[in-house]
């Protein structure tokens, strides 16, 4: 999923210190299982901006509403006959939301409340780590199931590299390195003479390093 | 033992304190609280483990939101007592009366 985190609350009451009415939407999906950006942070979001601006005597009306999806046009059409009624609208999606709302409806003052971090999963129950970079070109089968590119520092191909340490990488004393657990579990497997075949170098034409992409099903266009 | 204690307390009963969220916290200042205390039992004797400890975090949560919003975090305190410790309960409730007569109502309710 999408992992992001909220802005820090000073951040967001500046984006709205102008206004008396805003719509704070929500989103159903990852940010909701993220717990970033669902109906309950929604909600506690809403009462937090309502509270701060009642203590300054400036009164803010918030009106909350949870889209399914932010990032589906379908979704955002939703919002037609609402939007008129608030002078700002305040994502709580991953930055793909306020995106689709500001395009959809130009002129209208858009605000991402959320800061979108990565593509991860849950390692424990409020703790969330990166596992994908979506380089676009997925190697992991070829690394004992573990992603070089997303969890090393470096995105190396032939690690480890000098920087790791007692399976930690010196990035962070709190971040394994990849390159040991990849060795480590090719080992266990007795697998380690994969890391020995000579492959063609990765194309990172597929990542960022070709611009921003598009995925194009020709079956599922109408 | 039928002790006395502010009326000003109003109690709402939960079946854990765990239950309390971050949400119930400030919507009882939105309608008009002047603070809010979790009375939760002791750390370590939760019935269902850890209800008191995730109460804790999220006063904890609420706190450092509303000292960013300039609040005195003191409005929302955290206490832990056993259900046989009713003077203790008083006495929280007492000292919990005093401190936020001495901030003041509510900054959130304006005449």
């Amino acid at each position: 999923m999408i992992v992001a985190q909220r802005k820090p609350l000073e951040e967001i009451l500046e984006m709205v210190k102008s206004y008396n009415k805003i719509l704070l939407a929500g989103c159903k999906g990852c940010v909701t299982v993220c717990n970033a950006g669902g109906a309950k942070e929604v909600g506690i979001l809403a009462s937090t901006l309502r509270l701060a601006r009642k203590k300054d005597d400036r009164p803010l009306e918030v009106d909350e509403l949870t889209l399914e999806r932010q990032c589906d046009p379908e979704y955002i059409e939703t919002l037609e006959d609402k939007i008129r009624n608030y002078q700002a609208v305040v994502s709580m999606a991953c930055s793909v939301g306020p995106q689709f709302i500001a395009a959809r409806f130009p002129g209208t003052a858009v605000y991402p409340a959320l800061n979108t971090s990565f593509m991860g999963g849950a390692k424990e129950h409020g703790v969330w780590a990166e596992y994908c970079q979506g380089c676009g070109d997925c190697k992991i089968h070829l690394f004992g199931g573990l992603c070089p590119v997303a969890r090393c520092a470096k995105s190396l191909f032939n690690g480890p590299c000098g920087g790791s340490s007692k399976g930690v990488c010196e990035v962070d004393k709190d971040t394994d390195c990849v390159w040991h657990l990849i060795v480590t579990k090719l080992m266990e497997e007795g697998k380690l003479d994969r890391l020995m075949e000579v492959r063609p170098l990765k194309n990172w034409v597929t990542s960022r390093d070709g611009g921003p992409r598009k995925v194009v099903r020709e079956d599922l266009k109408i | 033992m039928r002790l006395q204690y502010s009326p000003n307390v109003k109690i709402i009963r939960v079946p854990c304190s765990g239950r309390v969220d971050i949400l119930h916290l400030l919507k009882a200042f939105e309608d008009g609280a002047d603070g809010v205390y979790i009375a939760g039992c002791m750390e370590g004797e939760c019935h269902y483990i850890s209800g008191n400890i995730k109460a804790r975090k999220r006063v904890e949560y609420v706190r450092k939101e509303f000292e960013t919003m300039g609040v005195d975090p003191d409005r929302v305190r955290m206490y832990n007592m056993s259900a046989a410790q009713g003077p203790r309960f008083v006495a929280v409730a007492e000292e919990f009366t005093a401190r936020i007569r001495e901030l003041g109502p509510s900054p959130f309710v304006k005449s």
